[in-house]
């Protein structure tokens, strides 16, 4: 396990300039030596569990680094439990159990050990609903800075920028920067929590569907983002549109009741899948 | 013929057989519409009749001459009394009673603002669900508790206990009377300004954690900041109830009329007057229009608060999580 991704810049000692070089080897380094450089999560044999009732039945998958990977599945199968898994967000607000592990980097994010919070900040989440903080839309990018600490005001004023701009948001709020974020519609909305949760340089990116509270052309914006994104960050997309998995991912997950039912390229999936179940819920026979 | 008609209409097509419903529909609405008027209309009588008994004081000139030049007059030494209302040569001025509302009310607001507070954030942000489901309605029945059994707390518990830290001269005073009118005024604050924290949507806290936050970044950054307008209109129905609240000043506050910023003299309130002489005044004399007019005081100042409460806070809440602030 390689230390340095796991160690906290030190929030009183280091310098501005030094603060800014460290978050950026941290997020890029986030690999461990002895794994397949590739591979930036594998997640192995998990099996996860609400109270009583198992939600995943013992999934095994990696993602690749600069990967888009899509999870589509029927409503319930899971897809989303995965994804939140990989970050620990959906222990925030139930009592879940897990066994086995997601490896980030080569660390296990299941391990005791681990600091929740930095694995936080190492996976950016974006919702399924649009949630800006009601604070202005500079606030909102800024917050993550804010978490870390240490960051000068200029900084974080290019920072803010540098991020709404990688969300293809920036021409349409730089004049009111300092206007409440829920002022924005509903796509700009989405479009500004992508630029939030790029802020902080996660190594990957969750997105639990993130279009499906939007309108066609908003839903056009966000895929070409993720296109955009893709040569620096890596993405994970849960969505329930087939057609936005086909465009925009390069593999595909299919789950169905906890289960991995296939895991392929993209176009494989969508043209030729392996197994009947997958073939049949692409082409719309259910779910 | 004409049942095979109506079998072949949809349902929804076939006429009502029960046309009083919508007569029923008519009455309620009026009926309903009455209740609320009335209820208006009993505010409004009510806010007349204060005004009426208290307008001697300015529309009598005998009286006018009597009361007014002493309204807010200031003792000319320790053992001047300024409140003589049934002696030859009287005296209404009002400013020990406002002092002693002031004292009560800042020493009990002191002390529900930072409690109330800080509970309904450790409820609403950090108690696991069960706590809240326990916590919460004990609070709330607090609020229930009826304001003699406060006072006769205070005046026997509390006193001796604080006499004995304090050293106090007086076993009654502003100090042990604030204690027990905070009593009333944190569940009020604390039930209000949780539902403010809870309503706080929980996307907005799922953010926060996924940027990596922690729970006390997260309440106090994100959920306290969103909430601050209903917690403050918590703080300020708390301050009317505070200062509206008569028994419990009336049993541990002492009930003398000093002018002293001291916290340890025995403090009689605004409230507390009107409780204790308006059984014995005079009806219709001027000391029974000067305590209506009081009573205007009061009635004024707990508009004031709970308007601003009411229209700005609230208001201001609302808009902040539609988007149009």
């Amino acid at each position: 396990m390689p230390a340095n991704t796991m160690s906290q810049p030190s929030k009183t000692q280091s310098g501005q300039t030094e603060r800014s070089i460290r978050l950026q080897t941290e997020t890029r380094t986030g690999i461990a030596p002895a794994a397949d450089a590739q591979k930036i999560i594998e997640i192995l044999d998990l099996k996860y569990f609400y109270g009583n009732v198992r939600a995943l039945h013992g999934i095994s998958m990696d993602v690749k680094k600069n990967e888009v990977v899509a999870m589509i599945g029927p409503s319930g199968c899971g897809k989303s439990t995965l994804l939140k898994s990989i970050n620990r967000i959906a222990e925030v607000s139930t009592d879940v159990h897990t066994e086995g592990k997601i490896l980030l980097g080569g660390e296990n994010v299941y391990d005791p050990a681990m600091d929740i919070t930095e694995l936080r900040r190492r996976i950016g989440m974006v919702f399924q609903k649009p949630n800006p903080f009601p604070k202005s839309i500079y606030e909102n990018i800024a917050y993550g800075l804010k978490i870390i600490g240490g960051f000068a005001k200029k900084q974080v004023d290019e920072i803010v920028e540098r991020s709404l701009k990688q969300a293809a948001i920036w021409d349409e709020v730089k004049d009111r920067l300092d206007k409440n974020a829920l002022g924005l519609s509903g796509g700009q909305q989405q479009r500004l929590c992508i630029a939030r949760a790029l802020a902080t340089e996660p190594e990957v990116i969750l997105m639990d569907e993130p279009c499906s509270a939007l309108d066609p052309i908003s839903t056009q914006k966000i895929e070409n983002l993720i296109d955009e994104l893709k040569p620096k960050y890596t993405i994970i997309i849960v969505t329930h549109n087939m057609q936005q998995a086909a465009r925009v991912s390069d593999r595909t997950a299919f789950m169905m009741l906890g289960k991995l039912v296939e895991f392929d390229a993209t176009s494989k999936i969508f043209t030729k899948p392996a197994d009947k179940l997958t073939e049949d819920y692409i082409t719309g026979r259910f779910g | 013929m004409a049942e095979a008609i109506i079998e072949s209409m949809p349902l929804s097509r076939q006429v009502r057989t029960n046309p009083a419903a919508k007569n029923a529909d008519a009455a309620a609405r009026v009926a309903i519409t009455a209740v609320a008027v009335f209820a208006l209309a009993i505010i409004f009588l009510i806010l007349i009749f204060i005004f009426k008994e208290a307008k001697d004081v300015f529309f009598d000139a005998k009286k006018r001459d009597q009361v007014l030049p002493t309204l807010f007059m200031m003792p000319a030494n320790e053992n001047q009394a300024v409140w003589t209302p049934i002696s030859k040569n009287p005296k209404y001025s009002l400013m020990p009673m406002l002092l002693g509302t002031l004292k009560t009310t800042l020493v009990a607001m002191f002390i529900a603002i930072p409690i109330s507070v800080l509970a309904a954030i450790y409820t609403a942000c950090f108690a696991p669900r069960w706590v809240r489901e326990i916590v919460k309605p004990a609070i709330e029945l607090l609020a229930g508790f009826p304001s003699v059994v406060l006072g006769f707390f205070a005046l026997i518990a509390i006193a001796g206990f604080m006499q004995r830290l304090t050293g106090a001269d007086y076993r009654l005073n502003a100090i042990v009377g604030g204690i027990a009118v905070s009593l009333t005024a944190i569940p009020i604050i604390f039930t209000i300004a949780e539902d403010a924290l809870s309503a706080v949507p929980k996307a907005m806290q799922e953010a926060s954690y996924g940027l990596g936050a922690t729970e006390w970044e997260t309440a106090f950054y994100i959920v306290l900041p969103a909430a601050y307008p209903g917690i403050f209109a918590g703080i300020l129905l708390g301050l009317g109830r505070a200062f509206g609240e008569t028994l419990i000043v009336l049993l541990a506050a002492g009930n003398a009329l000093i002018v002293s910023w001291d916290f340890l003299v025995p403090t009689k309130t605004l409230t507390a007057t009107i409780g204790a002489e308006m059984g014995e005044v005079v009806y219709g004399d001027t000391h029974y229009n000067v305590l209506f007019l009081i009573g205007v005081f009061l009635f004024v100042f707990s508009v004031i608060i709970n308007s601003i409460a009411e229209f700005y806070v609230k208001g201001r809440l609302m808009k902040k999580f539609s988007g149009a602030a």
